[in-house]
């Protein structure tokens, strides 16, 4: 018989439950207020009382209020249908909610009971299948959905049975398995998997060195995430880091998105469902609805839930990959969950840690990226699950524990940098602060030097190097005075500005300089690359200035024109022209 | 306060604090109303049956022996038509000397907009002033503060905003705020014949702090009320969301919680959350729309409250002195408005982007050029056309007392860029400048 309790205490979304029989940490349970199921779930257990945190408005909740809990943990529901929803943090689906207020205990269900799947079987009779072997699959949008062995069958089974291609609901017969001991296990087209614990139904997790790109030059030429890699953007508010991320999710090159709005603002979801499906997906030609899921719980939703949305999202993210395919999952913002672990400990008076965090928040968040990552399935096919995260950090200080603890778990750094953002230089990512381990991997090296060019990661050195140089040089020029340094200190300086205007900023609202392909990338890096290993001929520093903005005027309307276009030429011969005005040929060829 | 026949009266207080009491109750909800020898308490703990009461106005003077009565129901406001025009304290109880609201009575801080009923906000807002139409465009269903030290003038730039923003209602929360200021808004309002569309809730400097907790809810769910169910564009002014902040904390500090930054509660950020995040664009046609002032302590924005406040809302608009003008100007370089991406160059003529752009990088030149005088460094001739263009900029568009059409502002713009710049040194798109840009010498 299931555990009951009754309430007998209550500080605001923490409350005191007597229990009656056995309950366990993380255990999910429902107390039943005038009517309606409140979703909780177990934080802490007493002697004799359970610790819950409600996932709902306590307001009106009186002591003595009967109490069930379920004997599982928070879980998961995964099968055909999560692809284009609106789930909240529980993954309840928003779309169904009556009303336009979110009304206390409204759970719907994430996926469609009645709707048909067109099941094709994968696997025959008599195949020996573990958890995690594909069975068979259904067309969800474009996606090939795999129907798998559900994750938390333990040992080797055999298939004693599998349904013929057809239409089938989700919660239909499709095979019946048989374990070693001679037992039959019926296996629908769901299942449920506890969204704390990882799925790690997959062979090993290499070392990921596949080049993801993006779109945004600053990323893909100087900081590039790979396929499976880990990232986090740090960034004082008004920085950008929103924008970013809806650039990602437009642009990536994955089969699906997952976007976790974890306690930010309502309306940057509201951009999302009004924007994605009209906005293309520029590779298959689809809406990029298609290929997203939303896990939205806003700053207004309930607390406690912002958690485990977080952990919502990662789980379906995993669920996919063992499908083998590519995703991107897109948490904003890590620090809002921190916060709502803090605010829990705070009222569980848990002695606190830096800035009245848990102690443990180092351990939560490093455990929590190392669930992304490139895998090798059983099969032999691969899939991953890349992870990019926002932080908030307080005072926009990037010493504080939420932003240190990240930057531990993380490979890439995207600072957000305050004085590029109040320049109006988006994005703000400080090419010189940030970085990207994936760099220096060999595996990585060798990877783009065949599938770019052999000389892309020196010519991003290279870049890198002429960035750092010019901002030595422009310190140089503001404590000596613009005469009172050598006219070449001000090329310098003004080479690394063509870089940081051509290639870092990008208007990410222009239709054509929004996404640049990677083809693009390495074409105008090779041409800013040029300029800088030209000599120029100058008489006084007052030139230089006028000079290098034409430059950066007639590379910016390249970068506004169509790639390879005639007006794209048109100004590439332009430059050709200014260049020559000053250029200094030293060796004459011929 | 009324209390109703068979309602349990209770006398015996077991604990008193500065701002709590507690005494031995059962079937009290969490959150419920009670009435504490005549004053308004709201219970925020229950262990057992030991219930924990905070009184709003202090409890200086409540003796053990107290009435205590629950009135089984979360803090109230009665809404109505007849709300418009009136101004009441934190209650919701008139102070203006009127009659009571007989209208339907309805809990704040109710439950939040689901996201997927919300509407992108697409209408703009326009104030007349450049520094915000022109650089900061608002639009409605938007949250946004003034982050101002105390010395500027705030809520005047805020009631001319309100004055000038064509909405339905304007719904003024003032908490702490003197009562000077608190005449300042009754008069502008009545001498501007608006009175019949403002609604205010008061809690002044004469009032106990912790009683201005109750004035956001009251304000919004009156919002709520006109938006919702009669489709109106309500305009809601909080002032001053820093001293609603402070209250926090007082109440955290007497619960004996672990504060987090600067004495902040580690809530704040949900508990601003909630309130801003009820600036909605509804489905049918109504919406609500928050301009609030975050006054700063010497225009530190790292603070906890602007900090949070900066991540919640969308924006901040920033008041500076420019001395070379002399006038009070809307910083560019601070001030954001994050919606304004989906009305210009949509509902605004499509050159308005660059144009302000530009402006903008412009004016930063300008400013490095400031710093180099200061460093005793020679000027360019570009150093000084930036200096000469900053200064028109700021005078005939950045300061708070211009009033012009935003067809208007793109033109000043283009033609003091005409009058001080090359085409290349604005680095605005080649089709644009041919379009707009030549035809204003």
């Amino acid at each position: 018989m299931a555990t009951t309790g009754k309430v007998v205490g209550i500080i605001s979304n923490l409350v005191v439950v007597k229990v009656s029989g056995p309950v366990s940490q993380n255990e999910i349970c429902y107390i039943n207020h005038d009517a309606v199921k409140l979703m909780a779930e177990v934080i802490r257990i007493g002697s004799e009382n359970a610790y819950i945190q409600v996932f709902e408005s306590t307001r009106g909740l009186k002591t003595g209020t009967p109490v069930e809990f379920t004997g599982h943990m928070l879980e998961a529901t995964l099968g055909p249908g999560i692809l284009s929803k609106n789930f909240d943090g529980l993954q309840h689906d928003l779309d169904k909610m009556e009303g336009v207020f979110l009304q206390k205990g409204d759970y719907t269900h994430p996926l469609e009971v009645d709707k048909d799947w067109s099941f094709k079987p994968l696997a025959k009779v008599g195949d020996e299948v573990e958890a995690g072997s594909w069975l068979g699959e259904v067309t969800e949008n474009w996606i090939a959905h795999k129907i798998m062995v559900p994750f938390k069958f333990k040992g080797d089974f055999k298939v004693k049975k599998i349904v013929v291609a057809g239409d089938y609901k989700i919660e239909d017969t499709i095979a019946i398995l048989e374990d070693e001991d001679g037992n039959e296990h019926e296996v629908s087209m769901i299942q449920k998997w506890p969204v704390k614990v990882p799925i790690k139904t997959y062979k090993n997790k290499p070392r990921p060195a596949k080049f993801l790109e993006t779109g945004i030059r600053v990323i893909d030429s100087f900081t590039p995430i790979v396929e499976g890699g880990t990232g986090f953007i740090p960034g004082p508010f008004g920085t950008g880091k929103t924008v970013l991320q809806h650039a990602l999710s437009k642009q990536a090159d994955a089969d699906m998105i997952v976007v976790a709005a974890c306690g930010e603002r309502a309306n940057e979801v509201v951009e999302i469902f009004a924007e994605f499906p009209e906005l293309d997906d520029p590779r298959t030609g689809r809406k990029l609805m298609e290929r997203t899921t939303i896990i939205a719980n806003t700053s207004n939703m309930p607390v406690a839930a912002r958690e485990a949305s977080v952990y919502t999202a990662m789980t379906i993210a995993e669920y996919y990959r063992s499908m083998g395919l590519k995703i991107l999952l897109l948490a904003d913002s890590t620090s809002r969950w921190a916060q709502a672990l803090r605010e829990m400990s705070n009222r569980m008076e848990e002695l606190p840690g830096p800035d009245a965090f848990p102690m443990d928040l180092p351990a939560i968040i490093s455990n929590f990226y190392s669930r992304a990552g490139f895998v090798n399935l059983n099969n032999g096919e691969t899939g991953s699950v890349t992870f990019i995260g926002t932080v908030s950090p307080a005072g926009g200080n990037l010493k504080e524990p939420v932003t240190e603890a990240t930057k531990k778990a993380a490979r890439c750094f995207y600072a957000l940098s305050q004085n590029r953002a109040d320049s109006k230089r988006y994005p703000a990512i400080d090419a010189v602060e940030s970085y990207s381990k994936y760099l220096e991997y060999p595996e990585y090296v060798d990877y783009v030097s065949k599938a770019i060019s052999p000389k892309w990661v020196d010519n991003i050195l290279e870049a890198r190097n002429i960035l750092v140089r010019g901002r030595e040089t422009y310190e140089q020029i503001n404590i000596l005075g613009d005469d009172g340094v050598p006219i070449h200190y001000h090329e310098t300086f003004w080479k690394s500005e063509v870089i940081d205007f051509v290639i870092l900023q990008q208007d990410a609202f222009d239709k054509i300089d929004a996404s640049t392909p990677i083809e693009r990338q390495q074409y105008m890096l090779e041409k800013v690359l040029n300029i800088n290993n030209t000599k120029f001929a100058f008489e006084h520093f007052e030139e230089v200035n006028p000079y290098f903005k034409k430059i950066i005027n007639v590379l910016k309307q390249m970068n506004y024109s169509e790639f390879e276009s005639e007006q794209f030429k048109k100004f590439e011969k332009e430059l050709g022209e200014i260049i020559n005005e000053k250029a200094v040929v030293e060796t004459k060829q011929i | 306060m009324e209390t109703t026949a068979f309602q349990k009266i209770h006398t015996k207080v077991d604990q008193i604090t500065k701002a709590t009491c507690s005494l031995h109750a059962t079937g009290v909800g969490n959150e419920e109303m009670a009435l504490v020898n005549d004053r308004l308490a709201q219970v925020v703990k229950i262990e057992g049956d030991l219930v924990t009461l905070q009184i709003f106005s202090g409890t200086e003077g409540i003796p053990t022996n107290a009435e205590v009565v629950f009135l089984g129901h979360a803090p109230q406001l009665a809404v109505g038509d007849e709300l418009a025009g009136r101004f009441f304290n934190a209650y919701g109880q008139p102070i203006d000397g009127g009659p009571e609201i007989d209208g339907k009575l309805i809990e704040i801080g109710g439950p939040s907009v689901n996201p997927v009923r919300r509407k992108q906000p697409s209408e703009l807002i326009a104030t007349g002033i450049a520094g915000i139409d022109l650089n900061n465009t608002l639009v409605t269903g938007q949250k946004i503060p003034f982050f101002a030290d105390p010395d500027q003038p705030y809520n005047q730039v805020m009631a001319m905003v309100a004055l000038r923003a064509k909405a339905d209602k304007i719904i003024l929360g003032g908490m702490g705020i003197t009562n000077d200021d608190y005449l300042f808004f009754k008069n502008l309002f009545e001498n501007a014949g608006a009175i019949d569309r403002i609604i205010s809730f008061v809690n002044t400097t004469e009032n106990p702090p912790v009683e201005r907790l109750l004035v956001p809810d009251m304000a919004l769910s009156a919002a709520e009320y006109f938006a919702v169910e009669k489709n109106q564009n309500v305009l809601v002014l909080l002032t001053d969301m820093t001293l609603y902040a402070d209250a926090l904390s007082i109440v955290s500090n007497r619960m004996d919680q672990i504060p987090s930054k600067d004495s902040m509660p580690g809530s704040l950020y949900s508990d601003l959350a909630k309130l801003y995040e009820k600036a909605v664009q509804f489905p049918d046609g109504g919406s609500i729309t928050i301009i609030a002032v975050t006054t700063l302590s010497g225009g530190d924005i790292t603070h906890a409250i602007p900090d949070n406040t900066g991540y919640i809302t969308e924006g901040q608009l920033f008041l500076r002195k420019e001395t070379d003008i002399g006038k009070v100007i809307i910083d560019p370089f601070r001030s954001l408005s994050r919606l304004k991406q989906l009305v210009i160059g949509k509902k605004t003529r499509e050159d308005h982007p660059q144009v302000m752009n530009a402006a903008i990088r412009l004016y930063a030149d300008a400013a490095n050029a400031k710093t180099k005088i200061e460093n005793g460094f020679d000027l360019t001739d570009y150093d000084k056309r930036t200096m000469s263009f900053a200064k028109d900029y700021a005078n005939e568009l950045l300061a708070i007392d211009i009033n012009i059409e935003i067809d208007t502002m793109i033109d000043t713009a283009w033609k003091l860029f005409d009058k001080y710049f090359s085409h290349a040194e604005t680095g605005i798109k080649a089709e644009l400048v041919e379009k707009y840009g030549k035809q204003i010498k």
